[in-house]
């Protein structure tokens, strides 16, 4: 280590010092799939108590990036060092102290609740009296205490998730990983995750997610980066990037569909703000959306809807990306 | 550090177990019941009846017993290394769930391979038992067939895992066992001597593992076994079985690390 440094010295540089609060590191990561690139070179860094997330559609090479964080998918190219370590060589090591909810379920739905976490605690090599200690505090916290004796094949999608989260949580890692934890669940068990996710992150654990949903990136995350087509288009603070890439406000306009082409002409020589064409409305952006409202009115322009509402980071990924979240 | 990596998916097999052990012992022993009884006394009755000098001179059901012993671990092995696995990484997915712990994909293969070598000592154990109480035993080297019967099927288990790792539709199992499996069940020295085959077709009969399984566990019952050949036999299995092994830490490595 002092050789290192000595040797930095007299390049002249300074010292590449690993920060220890830095958990994950990323220069230039890629991820190749034959000819197909999904991940295209991403740089990011990850501190530990934060809750990070990478927010992008389907496609967007979110789930590749995960793969590669929990040691399961070797780069293609690039830096990735976590928690001081290389995934590629020293996989085991790093798992070790890694959480995984994966985007599908892969619970064990033949064995009951408690058998899920047994199994799994196992394969993090403890003890069996520490995993049923556990399993008792994580079934609790996941609200399926009373569902230990159960087999998990007839669970809801909302508990199969939570016990998912709860297995993750066995061998009480430092980083927890989670590949679009509310797809699938109706709005009810989201808000439940959602809960959860937040106690945790109210503990301090460090949380690394991906979501295609704007309203689970603009609760959760403490910072995020916005990917689209491998890369990443932007990053920072929900509110940062809102302020960055969008107005305050936004009015949402909808027209019959015969009038729709013709108003959109009309509203940008109006200028009262950016536009956004989508197929079934119009958005400007702008900072007073009644007064913009106000200026669509007075040239006689009269929608069948209209709205003023907050920017979300939908709009900022509109803006980026030209393409809608969900689509 | 692998070996005990391999011990904790080992005994996920072993939990998983709990669930199916009561049909697994039942079936243990009714199949070689069913087999001794009705190939070894009904069958052995009209073959004995016309001399069983081409066998050995000794009854049909001490030929046969030995060769079904050997093809009992074969299919022990087939059922163990198809679709269990298969289901772990497209049905249940829990093979994807276990390789985000410290556990690399060799140590998924290495412990199931663990549990397929219990499952082989245990139906191996009762078939042998089974032979004792039918009588069909003529040598206590018999005993020395319990570990041939396993290395025989190991023979088997291992490539069809890694096999199994491969493929994407579970149809390919069935064609598996009704040009692979039964074909070796029926020609290879199981229930007459692969001299009996046209000699074209036997070269072939001798490269398949079931037939030097088969000849392994028949000299060790009928204790007529000879070191050389015991060894070739035993040397063959091991060969193949590592051949397996090394292709099944291959397979399951592309197979889970995309």
């Amino acid at each position: 280590m002092l050789f290192v440094r000595a040797l930095s010295a007299l390049e002249g540089r300074v010292a590449d010092v690993p920060d220890p609060d830095i958990l994950i590191r990323a220069r230039g990561l890629s991820k190749k799939f034959g000819e197909f690139t999904a991940v295209d070179g991403i740089d990011f860094d990850l501190s530990r108590g934060e809750v990070f997330g990478f927010l992008g559609p389907n496609g967007a090479g979110k789930s590749s990036t995960m793969r590669m964080i929990g040691c399961v998918s070797p780069p293609s190219g690039g830096e990735l060092t976590i928690l001081g370590m290389d995934p590629v060589t020293q996989g085991p090591a790093i798992r070790a102290r890694l959480g995984v909810v994966p985007q599908e379920d892969t619970l064990d739905v033949e064995l009951t609740v408690r058998e899920n976490l047994l199994i799994y605690g196992r394969y993090f090599g403890l003890r069996r009296d520490v995993i049923r200690e556990r399993t008792a505090q994580l079934l609790d916290f996941v609200q399926l205490t009373e569902r230990a004796g159960d087999q998990v094949e007839p669970l809801s999608g909302g508990m199969k998730r939570r016990l998912t989260i709860a297995r993750s949580l066995i061998s009480e890692p430092e980083i927890l990983l989670l590949d679009e934890p509310t797809t699938g669940l109706d709005p009810q068990a989201r808000h439940v995750v959602w809960d959860r996710l937040y106690r945790l992150k109210q503990q301090g654990t460090t949380l690394v997610l991906t979501t295609h949903y704007m309203d689970e990136a603009e609760q959760l995350c403490d910072r995020l980066v916005v990917m689209d087509r491998g890369k990443i288009a932007a990053g920072g603070s929900p509110r940062q990037l809102i302020e960055t890439f969008s107005t305050p406000e936004v009015l949402e306009l909808r027209f019959s569909l015969a009038e729709q082409e013709q108003a959109a002409e009309k509203l940008a020589e109006i200028q009262a703000g950016r536009l956004e064409v989508l197929a079934d409305r119009i958005l400007i952006y702008t900072s007073d959306g009644d007064n913009a409202l106000d200026a669509v009115r007075a040239r006689g322009l009269e929608p069948a809807t209209s709205l003023v509402r907050r920017s979300t980071l939908e709009d900022v990924f509109l803006r980026l990306t030209g393409r809608r979240l969900e689509d | 550090m692998a070996q005990s990596y391999a011990t904790r998916q080992f005994r996920f097999w072993l939990t998983n177990y709990r669930r199916t052990w009561q049909g697994s012992i039942y079936s243990g022993v009714l199949n070689p019941v069913l087999y001794l009884g009705a190939m070894g006394l009904g069958l052995g009755t009209l073959v004995d009846h016309h001399g069983t000098a081409s066998i050995g001179g000794v009854s049909y059901l001490a030929f046969l017993a030995p060769g079904l012993l050997a093809a009992a671990a074969m299919q022990t092995a087939m059922g163990e290394s198809t679709y269990p696995v298969y289901g772990s990484v497209k049905w249940l997915k829990t093979y994807q769930a276990a390789i985000a712990s410290p556990l690399r994909p060799a140590d998924l293969f290495h412990g199931h391979l663990l549990w397929t070598t219990l499952r082989l000592t245990m139906n191996s154990a009762v078939f042998l038992a089974v032979m004792a109480l039918f009588g069909a035993i003529r040598s206590p080297w018999a005993a020395v067939a319990l570990p041939a019967a396993v290395l025989t099927g190991l023979a088997f288990g291992a490539p069809i895992e890694a096999y199994a790792m491969t493929v994407t539709k579970d149809t390919s199992f069935a064609m598996l066992f009704r040009f692979g499996i039964i074909p070796l069940f029926l020609f290879s020295g199981t229930f007459f001597p692969v001299s009996q085959l046209p000699a074209v077709v036997r070269p072939l009969a001798y490269l398949t593992p079931l037939w030097h399984g088969v000849a392994l566990c028949r000299s060790l019952s009928l204790g007529t076994a000879q070191p050389a050949s015991s060894a070739l036999h035993a040397g063959y299995l091991v060969a193949v079985t590592v051949l397996g092994v090394v292709a099944g830490n291959r397979t399951y490595r592309r197979r889970l690390y995309a």
